[in-house]
């Protein structure tokens, strides 16, 4: 592996404190050394980063991939490249793939495909219930020995508490967290966008905030029960959020994630029925949009996730009801962040790149986040003052479908680092995605 | 076809997406052609030459023949294509179906759809105009106006009108574009029904919420009841149809308390004995085929309007050559 010397840019330890001018010496893909002024005899390459800011990757706890069974939406490769062209270095892919990732030859074929794709690090979620089904456990200890880094349903909540105690409880010989997509199901099922007045303007099956507020509480209260580690996907709700706030304060072993459309569009955006704004959980009303924001800045939800879930162009090109939910988000998740939530004043930079790096990997318990010497060099460069439009024609990934189509952002991914080898850049081959 | 430039826009998808100068055009285009109705010739050549399929993937009688006689009393020529035995039960999306028929030089489609927005989907993806015959539980904007317009000719008015629509509202296209038509124009709108058939919201939308059929009948100048779909039951929505009979079926008892005059509407087809009461639906009070006559009118005035014809008033009719 090539060495490395970044001069001169803000670098972001996070777990060192406040940003710092500085040099970053990569040496065998670790991380040698971080300090101003940094004398090198012989480096391979040299980078200037001066304007520019130096932190640890991202690391996106809930991405579709799609591969196997979906390749027309996405593959393990293209959806690598995309997690690289938007700065994350670590994507952990959910299981609910054709078949679904429930036995280790098939958590093996992802993590095969992913160390070939030549993006970020591919690390699968495998599924909790055989073909997440809620019905049966996966084999915990076969999956994660095949490289698993968590179980979940992936979109399912699991009906069943008490096979949801089980998982909670067996998962902690493994020492993986449970993802759960924390829903009561039946409350929710056939739910089209959030139920309130914006359903009912548009004649739209509602689904109710309660449904993920009962979810939440009573996934909380099996993890406190079972002693287990719980990370809670998605989270859209102010009560939701309240649910995870009580939780931590007593001392419960949870996490949760928000992704970058219900941390900033709320359901009156529907009014067109835009399937881009299609999503699961749905989009939902200003004050819950708040409260999530809220969480993200102080702790209570400790990540960003991108829930990218490329769709085909036919599927999203039909009548609202008919289009499955999802959207694609690797690729815009920094900077559409950065421009409402950090220009917005809602948090700092810093807070932002923790939640997009140090939080899910602390969540999930695997590397990233952190800058000091002997860590992987997992890098991702940013010019925090480049303005560009969001043109999904320019996407990696193969899905199109997002609600932030033509939004003008501030603030760039330009180069992203895996191992100290670039995998993805502004202007060099592949060629730039970023137009203006 | 006029290209879009027409009082209507190039759509008709609902009523809120009119203005109350757009309403009130439809409904004073409609006063000429119902006397078209009572010709010994039904027919003015004013969409002759025109094309409109009539593409229903949702069972109608109704509307669906009220759409056709309103095309062809306006001498347009029409296809109808519905969802068995034709491409739509094969699989072909709604984007194609939509494409095929345009590749075939049509001037407008009539839709009706299980889904609501589809009616503003297909507007959004051909040239041609598109009427909204019904799309899922969103709207159904010439079933409202036909309401409006009996309410209109009965009152004189719509205007400070006290109209309680009362049944199934959160199933309803048909409550949906009532509470748009008639806030434009004025009236006040209330909805009366189980909590559990009360959409989430539904005051947001102009409309208050009574809390039994007789309070409303206390209220109301007027009440529209809506068809109990016997699907309900079975989601559980209410226990049973003979408990809903008894505590929101309109019965000629209910009647017989109100003191003045109380207009009964449906929009049909009805579920006699469940939410209205045969000697209702067929009393002095009801208005019902009144509806249906209307309907064809105020579907040959969106028609006529939406191919660019101008706004008219009742005396316009008798300027037209009878064929």
């Amino acid at each position: 592996m090539s060495d490395l010397l970044l001069r001169g840019g803000t670098v972001v330890d996070l777990g060192i404190g406040a940003p710092r001018v500085a040099d970053l010496l990569v040496r065998g893909g670790l991380i040698e050394a971080v300090a101003s002024g940094l004398e090198v005899e012989s480096v391979g390459e040299e980078i200037d980063a001066s304007g520019l800011v130096v932190a640890p990757g991202f690391v996106d706890p809930h991405a579709h991939l799609c591969e196997p069974g979906w390749e027309h939406r996405e593959t393990i490769r293209s959806g690598a490249q995309a997690a690289a062209a938007g700065g994350f270095t670590t994507v952990c892919c959910m299981p609910d793939t054709d078949p679904v990732v429930d036995d280790p030859a098939t958590v093996g074929y992802v993590v095969a495909e992913g160390s070939r794709a030549g993006g970020a690090r591919v690390l699968p979620v495998a599924a909790l219930s055989v073909g997440r089904k809620g019905e049966q456990l996966t084999e915990f200890g076969e999956l994660v020995a095949a490289g698993a880094v968590a179980v979940g349903d992936a979109g399912r909540s699991v009906a069943s508490s008490t096979l949801m105690r089980l998982a909670l409880e067996y998962a902690q010989s493994f020492g993986v967290p449970l993802l759960t997509h924390s829903e009561d199901a039946e409350l929710a099922r056939g739910g089209q966008v959030h139920e309130g007045v914006v359903s009912t303007l548009l004649g739209l099956r509602g689904l109710p905030a309660v449904a993920e507020e009962i979810g939440v509480l009573r996934d909380i209260a099996l993890a406190r029960a079972a002693a287990g580690r719980l990370h809670i996907q998605r989270v859209s709700t102010a009560a939701a959020v309240a649910a995870i706030r009580r939780g931590l304060e007593r001392g419960v072993r949870i996490t949760a994630e928000a992704t970058p459309h219900h941390l900033l569009l709320t359901d009156d955006l529907l009014g067109d029925y835009g399937t881009e704004y299609k999503v699961s959980p749905p989009l939902r009303p200003a004050a819950d949009v708040e409260a999530v924001q809220g969480a993200l800045a102080d702790g209570t939800i400790a990540c960003v996730a991108t829930d990218h879930a490329p769709r085909h162009y036919d599927e999203k090109e039909q009548a609202f009801d008919d289009a499955p939910h999802g959207v694609v988000g690797l690729e815009t998740a920094f900077a559409v962040l950065h421009t409402h939530l950090v220009r917005g004043g809602a948090m700092n930079l810093p807070t932002l790149l923790k939640r997009m790096s140090l939080g899910p990997a602390r969540a999930l318990g695997i590397e990233g986040g952190e800058l000091e010497r002997g860590r992987r060099a997992d890098l991702v460069l940013i010019d925090p003052a480049a303005e560009w439009v969001v043109d999904p024609a320019q996407f990696l990934s193969k899905g199109r479908s997002t609600p932030f189509a033509g939004m003008r952002v501030t603030g760039r991914v330009v180069r992203t680092l895996v191992g100290g080898e670039t995998v993805w850049s502004v202007g060099e081959d592949p060629p730039a995605r970023v137009s203006r | 076809m006029s290209g879009g430039k027409t009082v209507l826009g190039k759509d008709l998808t609902g009523l809120d997406a009119l203005s109350t100068d757009q309403i009130r055009a439809i409904l004073d285009t409609a006063e000429p052609m119902k006397q078209i109705a009572r010709r010994r010739v039904k027919k003015v050549p004013v969409l002759r030459g025109k094309t409109i399929v009539n593409l229903f993937f949702e069972a109608s009688t109704r509307t669906r023949i009220s759409f056709e006689f309103a095309e062809k009393r306006l001498s347009a020529d029409t296809v109808n294509i519905g969802s068995v035995g034709s491409s739509v039960s094969k699989g072909e999306t709604l984007v194609d179906t939509a494409r095929n028929l345009e590749a075939m030089s049509i001037d407008m489609v009539v839709i009706r759809h299980w889904s609501a927005g589809a009616a503003a989907f297909l507007a959004a993806r051909i040239p041609s105009s598109v009427v909204n015959a019904g799309d899922g539980a969103h709207e159904h904007p010439t079933q409202a106006l036909l309401d409006i317009l009996t309410l209109r000719d009965h009152f004189g008015r719509i205007d400070g009108l006290k109209v309680c629509i009362v049944g199934d509202v959160l199933h309803s296209r048909v409550a949906r574009s009532n509470i748009h038509g008639l806030t434009k124009l004025g009236a006040e709108v209330a909805v009366c029904g189980p909590r559990t058939l009360l959409p989430a919201g539904i005051e947001e939308l102009g409309a208050r919420v009574v809390n039994g059929l007789e309070e409303a009948i206390e209220w109301a100048d007027a009440l529209n009841v809506l068809r109990l779909q016997l699907e309900r039951m079975q989601d559980g929505y209410v226990p049973s149809l003979r408990e809903y009979n008894r505590v929101f079926g309109v019965t000629s008892a209910h009647l017989q308390r109100a003191d003045r005059e109380l207009l009964i509407m449906h929009p049909g087809p009805l579920n006699r004995g469940v939410e209205i009461d045969s000697d209702v639906a067929d009393g002095p009070h009801s208005v019902i085929l009144r509806q249906v006559t209307n309907g064809v009118a105020v579907r040959m005035a969106v028609l006529y309007l939406l191919a660019g014809g101008e706004a008219l008033l009742a005396e316009a009719a008798s300027e037209w050559s009878q064929e």
